[in-house]
């Protein structure tokens, strides 16, 4: 009988049957409809034999386009996960006044709290901004790949790895119930015995590693792929902030790598880092992560002030206004961000000079972003504006930013801090930041580079439905919590006793509800889009008359992006091509070299999927085995130095053929 | 003013691109890549440095620096790390001859001392682990184990690799693409030979010194 329970425990550790919440009637809808969902989507790419094809046209793909495609997919569907968690807090906070409970209970509330920030963080905002840098940054700089193709896709599967995790925490066993970064000692062994701070753990180390390649990979892409003739300050305003953007994910990434192994250290082996006794100090767990943590909203908004810069100069048909500025802006940005991580704990109490050193350099980061705004404008002043719907984002961003921003600066007070500290004003402001420069420039980002990565525009109607409810939704959501949070109302709380700040959460309820109206829309509009995509069809490769070198090849580009390469002198290489009279070559081509794709990344994120799994639920037998194996399939790829093949000639000439026709059918050759 | 020097003689139109060209050599982003990827890892031994600073002192009420470490056996233990060091810059010196052998024989030489360093190095653990000092001990021990068993963990990395790159050697010779992994798995090892000197600094004899 006792040998029967141990040997139970050293197959299956500390997972049991209770992990499995049966008990909660959400989750288990929750579970039918994605098991629904799931099986469904695996059914039909059964029926129509498409595993095959996922497999050696995608999932094992070096081909930056589609690995930036495949990125985008993983940030839409983790942004419905995120914003279920939001709407479900929106409305217990609406319910739970005057003796209500709301309908919540507060394991699973606490929960919902930390997993909408993880996985908007983590899940959402960067594989977006991964995704769109992977697509881009390649074309603009006029190369056929990234450095080095196969990180690539390493890269991208462990972030999904991460997801994997993540919600695979929803269903077995539990997610952390200590808020988005999990400060200790509430997320310490003691305060958090089970599985949700190790569900944490591993997904954020599992997609940091993904991460930290990939900024890495695109710095060296950057540095040393750009066409001939793109000096630094030739390069597309951003293709700076990506290059920005990804020196500080390999600046910042390995503080949180480093961080939250000690944590785990902490949990798995008693050391004492951050408990409160034997020496430890939490506190350093904070500074720690708020080291990473600042730079890492800044890793999030700076592409996207680069997608601003292209999305005014082309829909204003003027030459960015301040380029220089900008670029020195975003640099000095960069630094910054770097030496104000102690803003976000003014309370710890380290002193009046300490507090005023970080306060004052957090203000000076407003002057950087501030000239920016003032760059979008002039570089509208004057313009041919044409109000499509990246322009609009762009200018809803301008009018929705600046305030964030301005309530950023008040935050940056010290003393104002102490007041406002953890309360609903700081809620509304990081929102206001995230959601009016983050997501509004990354709708605005993938509307714009739709029709490259696809072929067709996409759907207008629906576009302005989705825009008008993102934006009027956000008003409506988070103007009220800048009320709130100024009378003095805390964060993360379940139940309210005072009936009188009940309408201000049924307001933002209803901004939330405007909100998914706006979420709504946009996948009728990519569902409608598809089904229009004969009357939405871009055949010019070039169909909002833009200014860099994306637009320079056809709309979805070949595998090979450009059949040959494009030789810059200006900033805006592809204006100065088109307006110079650029013709399009028709001949002399030649084979050209691609690297083979490659299976081992998928085995190695699945492989670290399961390394954590094990970890996670102390299966150590699954955790041994797990990274032998990863060593093993690592080892064993190197034993493959075979990268690449030659697209021979026929094939490019046969592609560029067609793209001619294309051209002449449009009246728009050459 | 851009243009001017772009522009084919006689005022035809710019190049816009390139007819002849060279594909980018593979791996000519390499070294570039994996030196970022080393100074990346230094920050993680930054963040580690850090906390062995901040929490260095916080013995509560356990054995300090003072009565734990052996600096002797820490003096033999650098000497393994920098001999091996040495050695591998003679096997670098080897591959730049085409000298396949040479190359091994250095190799292997750098791996027995990495060896012998991480024996001493876990015996160190063990005798400081029977002595009560464990990990779990105080602040400063875990820090103290952390900031160099990190370092160790690296060491036996780098071991791995060594073998897996002797053995690629051996079967495929001093070709190109062997000798830019020699070059990372160099810049690698050297890499773990400052990183120990800031530790041998830092922690022991500092550590003494308090």
């Amino acid at each position: 009988m006792f040998d029967n329970i141990d040997l139970t425990k050293l197959i299956f550790g500390r997972l049991t049957w209770d992990a499995i919440p049966i008990h909660e009637p959400i989750l288990v809808a929750t579970f039918g409809v994605v098991a629904l969902v799931g099986v469904a989507v695996a059914a039909g790419v059964t029926r129509y034999r498409l595993w095959g094809y996922l497999w050696k046209e995608w999932f094992t793909t070096v081909d930056h386009k589609r690995i930036g495609i495949m990125y985008m997919i993983l940030g839409i569907v983790m942004l419905l996960r995120g914003f279920a968690d939001a709407i479900m807090m929106r409305i217990q906070q609406a319910m739970a006044f005057g003796g209500s409970e709301g309908y919540l209970n507060a394991h699973h509330y606490d929960q919902i709290f930390t997993a909408h920030g993880v996985i908007m963080i983590f899940f959402v905002a960067m594989p977006l901004v991964t995704g769109l840098m992977n697509y881009i940054v390649p074309l603009q700089i006029g190369a056929r790949d990234v450095s080095f193709p196969f990180l690539n896709n390493f890269s991208f599967w462990m972030t999904a790895g991460g997801a994997v995790l993540m919600m695979m925490s929803l269903f077995v066993g539990e997610f952390a119930r200590t808020g988005w970064l999990a400060y200790p000692p509430l997320s310490g062994a003691e305060y958090s015995p089970g599985v949700g701070v190790d569900y944490y753990i591993w997904s954020l180390q599992v997609a940091g590693v993904g991460t930290t390649l990939s900024g890495i990979n695109l710095i060296c892409t950057i540095v040393k792929m750009r066409a001939p003739g793109m000096t630094m300050m030739k390069m597309p305003v951003f293709v700076w902030t990506s290059l920005c953007t990804n020196v500080l994910i390999v600046a910042t990434f390995p503080i949180l790598t480093a961080t939250l192994v000690l944590l785990s250290l902490d949990r798995y082996v008693g050391t004492n880092f951050f408990t409160s006794d034997l020496g430890g100090n939490p506190m350093m767990y904070v500074n720690l992560i708020w080291i990473w943590g600042h730079p890492e909203v800044y890793i999030l908004i700076l592409p996207v002030f680069g997608i601003f810069s292209e999305i005014a100069a082309t829909f204003s048909g003027k030459r960015l206004f301040g380029y220089t500025s900008m670029v020195y802006a975003t640099v000095v940005i960069t630094i910054l961000s770097y030496l104000v991580w102690l803003h976000h704990f003014f309370t710890m109490g380290s002193g009046a000079s300490v507090n005023s050193f970080f306060g004052i350099t957090t203000m000076i980061i407003s002057i950087p972003t501030g000239a920016k705004v003032f760059n979008w404008l002039f570089t509208m002043y004057r313009g041919r504006i044409r109000f499509e719907l990246p322009m609009m984002w762009t200018v809803a961003f301008m009018l929705t930013f600046v305030i964030g921003g301005m309530t950023g600066v008040l935050l940056a007070v010290p003393p104002a801090d102490f007041v406002l500290h953890n309360s609903l004003f700081l809620v509304a402001h990081f929102h206001n930041v995230i959601i009016g420069g983050v997501v509004y420039g990354l709708f605005a980002g993938m509307i714009y580079w739709f029709p490259k990565a696809f072929g067709f525009k996409l759907d207008p109607f629906w576009g302005k439905v989705s825009f008008w409810g993102w934006v009027l939704g956000f008003f409506f959501a988070f103007m009220p919590l800048y009320v709130l949070g100024l009378m003095g109302v805390t964060r993360r709380l379940r139940v309210f006793e005072d009936p009188s700040l009940q309408i201000w959460f049924v307001i933002a309820a209803f901004g939330a509800f405007l909100i998914l109206v706006g979420i709504v829309a946009f996948i009728i509009q990519i569902a409608v889009s598809i089904m229009r995509r004969e009357e939405l069809r871009d055949t010019t490769g070039d169909p909002w008359n833009g200014r860099t070198l994306e637009w320079a090849t056809s709309s979805p580009p070949p595998n090979y992006n450009f059949a040959f390469t494009p030789v810059v002198h200006d900033n805006d290489a592809w204006w100065d091509m088109k307006k110079r009279g650029y013709t399009r070559p028709l001949e002399g081509f030649k084979p050209i070299h691609m690297p083979s794709n490659t299976g081992t990344g998928v085995i190695l994120a699945g492989l670290s999927v399961a390394l954590s799994f094990g970890l996670i639920w102390y299966m150590w037998w699954l955790a041994a085995v797990c990274f032998a194996a990863i060593i093993a399939v690592a080892i064993a790829h190197t034993f493959n130095y075979d990268h690449g093949f030659h697209i021979p000639k026929d094939e490019v000439v046969e592609t560029e053929a067609e793209r001619t026709k294309l051209l002449a059918a449009n009246g728009a050759s050459a | 003013m851009t243009t001017a020097h772009a522009t084919a003689a006689g005022g035809d139109a710019p190049v816009f691109y390139l007819k002849d060209e060279h594909a980018h050599p593979e791996g000519s982003s390499t070294m570039l890549g994996f030196w970022i990827y080393l100074m990346s890892d230094c920050l993680i031994f930054a963040v580690l440095f850090a906390i062995y600073g901040v929490l260095g002192a916080s013995y509560a009420a356990g054995p300090a620096p003072k009565d734990l470490f052996d600096l002797e056996l820490v003096a033999i233990n650098t000497a393994m790390l920098l001999f091996s060091s040495l050695t591998f810059g003679f096997a670098m010196l080897a591959m730049l001859k085409q000298n396949v052998r040479g190359t091994l024989i250095w190799l292997g030489v750098t791996g027995l001392f990495g060896l012998a360093f991480l024996a001493i190095e876990l015996y160190e653990f063990a005798h400081l682990i029977h002595l009560g000092a464990t990990p779990q001990r105080s602040a400063f021990l875990s820090s103290f184990f952390t900031l160099v068993g990190t370092h160790g963990l690296h060491v036996a990395f780098g071991i791995l690799w060594l073998v897996t790159l002797m053995v690629q050697v051996n079967r495929f010779g001093l070709i190109e693409a062997n000798k830019r992994r020699l070059m990372c798995l160099s810049m690698f090892w050297h890499f773990l030979d400052v990183i120990w000197i800031g530790v041998f600094t830092f922690v022991y004899l500092l550590g003494v010194l308090r």
